[in-house]
């Protein structure tokens, strides 16, 4: 009887625990979920079983959040700052990763750690000279100032990943290209980058969710409602005096959130691989 | 005719021959990044240095330099003394919370059941998602009236309504409450990395172990905990990192309080140079991550070696 009870209790264990994990992550965002769709009356209301709805769900925080805030314009504010933030580090990133797997010689190792060391001075130390160097160029209170500023941590960390990446490719396919009578430059353009376009979808994915994951520096240099990316709009501009709305709080941080979890799990293992400098195959 | 085009033929040559130098191209493609770096990380840090040695305001923005006054204005404070040692509570708190949490984690995932590939997916979550949003989430699940962790506790009989906890009101509850919001963020980085070190340990040796007689704790502390030791620590260094250095937590859960018993460097430095305008102060709170950034720097540059051995 023992022996039989066993396995059946280790088994039951083992999914308790994983349910343990399960709960601890994911709760917080199935309380932004029930929370967005909830009416007030059932919020507010401490007798009510939180965990469920007591009153039929409502779309009225989600109709509040886009008729009467900026939401739509914070949205909006995100999608450009993306964009040219992507842009930027493309056209800086992929040449630098490129050289710096093949080009820059003996001291390409030492470059390219201290390229990537820069991505580890954190934005709390630099704040204050950088709110002073775009007062000064008169891009304060502006979203500019987060297209300018955001490639200084996405620069470092994409030519790193393509770095490690470019190394994988063999070089070969250079010399054949170059036999054949390509520039060292033309190889590149047309042999290697059009082998790259998975590691390239990568950091535009990783500069992308990088950007709307920003908090520090929207903070520091931007406050009017209407330049405020998404992240800030949600966290700074939904209290109204002193009140929390917290249905609407919700209903916005759901919508953020879900675009950048998706990407996450997706190029989950390549971020990985990045992250660790190619330890681990 | 013919000497003009073997001319234009010969200057295209001649073009190219620069640029199929390795060194030069290569310094070429290298030079708009560390360009940028240069001038919007490099320069930026010195006049943090500058800011901190001089008398500069955002009212008086005079350069007049004034040696380490505002250091030792800075030391002299109890409320700095008190956010130094915060910060430290808060940042190794945080990181040994989140490292227990992702070994065990790690070891769950490590075995084949079925929808292990959702339940990875979901508890990526924290780690995915925007940390500033996810925190207003857990503002409100620790609200002093209607939490949802109170209301299950009260439902459980542990605790009452009259003498239920005000989370974020009250100095230790507020210290643990951003600790564990910044563990949770923390813990799934964690887990993926003990996963990706221990997938990389090869088979072959933790057989050749077990035949020559190791048990489970012998392979688990003399094989795979040196052999993935490497990649843990750099995953420590970037986590330890973020933590000492971060804001947004604290800024957003309780904003220092109650009376600075949660004020980290970063939220200081914030709230004195950006809030109040003292450029120079807030400049030299925040050089005073930059020892332990330096330590952790080096750690991270003796990991990043020796993991190519």
């Amino acid at each position: 009887m023992r022996k039989m009870l066993e396995p059946a209790v280790k088994e039951g264990s083992f999914y308790i625990a994983v349910a343990f994990f399960v709960i601890l992550a994911a709760f917080p965002f199935y309380w932004m979920l029930i929370t967005a769709f909830k009416s007030n009356a059932d919020l507010y209301n401490i007798s009510n079983t939180p965990f469920w709805f007591n009153e039929p769900p409502t779309l009225e925080h989600f109709r509040y959040l886009f008729e009467q805030t900026l939401f739509a314009r914070w949205l909006l504010n995100s999608l450009i700052i993306g964009i040219c933030v992507v842009a930027i580090t493309l056209v800086t990133a992929i040449p630098a990763g490129y050289a710096l797997a093949r080009l820059a010689g003996r001291n390409a190792e030492a470059l390219g750690i201290g390229i990537f060391l820069t991505y580890l001075v954190p934005p709390t130390l630099l704040f204050l000279p950088l709110s002073r160097i775009i007062t000064l160029i008169g891009l304060q209170d502006s979203m500019w100032s987060l297209v300018l500023v955001y490639p200084t941590f996405t620069i470092p960390f994409c030519s790193w990943l393509l770095m490690g990446f470019f190394r994988t490719v063999p070089r070969e396919i250079e010399e054949a290209a170059i036999v054949d009578g390509c520039s060292l430059f033309g190889s590149f353009i047309k042999m290697v980058l059009p082998l790259s376009l998975p590691a390239i979808l990568t950091v535009v994915i990783f500069t992308f969710t990088l950007t709307l994951q920003e908090f520090v520096y929207a903070l520091t240099f931007i406050s009017s409602s209407s330049q405020k990316p998404i992240t800030l709009g949600v966290a700074t501009d939904l209290v109204r005096g002193d009140i929390f709305f917290w249905g609407e709080l919700m209903a916005g941080a759901l919508i953020a959130s879900i675009p950048v979890a998706i990407a996450y799990n997706l190029f989950l293992d390549r971020f990985i691989a990045g992250i660790t400098g190619g330890a681990v195959k | 005719m013919v000497a003009i085009t073997e001319k234009t033929l010969l200057r295209g040559w001649r073009y190219q021959f620069v640029l199929d130098q390795p060194r030069i191209l290569g310094a070429l493609l290298l030079s708009p990044a560390i360009l940028y770096i240069l001038i919007l990380v490099g320069l930026p840090f010195l006049l943090a240095i500058y800011y901190a040695l001089s008398a500069y305001t955002i009212y008086n923005p005079s350069y007049h330099f004034v040696g380490l006054r505002n250091f030792t204005d800075v030391l002299q404070s109890d409320i700095f003394r008190r956010t130094l040692l915060n910060t430290f509570v808060f940042t190794i708190g945080s990181q040994i919370l989140g490292l227990i949490l992702g070994k065990f984690g790690a070891l769950l995932l490590l075995r084949p059941f079925p929808g292990r590939k959702i339940v990875r997916a979901l508890i990526v979550l924290p780690w995915a998602v925007p940390i500033a949003l996810a925190t207003v989430a857990w503002e409100w699940m620790f609200d002093s009236l209607y939490s949802v962790i109170n209301w299950t506790l009260i439902a459980l009989g542990v605790i009452t309504r009259t003498n239920a906890p005000n989370w974020l009101g009250e100095p230790t509850l507020a210290m643990l409450c951003v600790i564990i919001v910044n563990a949770w963020r923390f813990f799934p980085f964690a887990i993926v990395i003990f996963l990706a070190g221990i997938t990389a340990v090869p088979q072959d040796v933790l057989d050749a172990a077990t035949v020559d007689g190791a048990g489970f704790w012998r392979r688990n502390y003399q094989i795979i905990v040196p052999m993935i030791a490497p990649i843990v620590t750099i995953g420590v260094i970037f986590g330890t990192v973020f933590t000492f250095t971060d804001l947004s937590i604290v800024y957003l859960l309780t904003n220092g309080g109650p009376v600075n018993a949660t004020q980290v460097l970063g939220n200081l430095g914030f709230q004195i140079g950006i809030v109040s305008g003292d450029v120079a102060q807030g400049a030299a709170v925040s050089l005073f991550m930059l020892p332990v950034l330096f330590v952790l720097v080096i750690l991270m540059l003796r990991f990043i070696r020796r993991r190519e051995i």
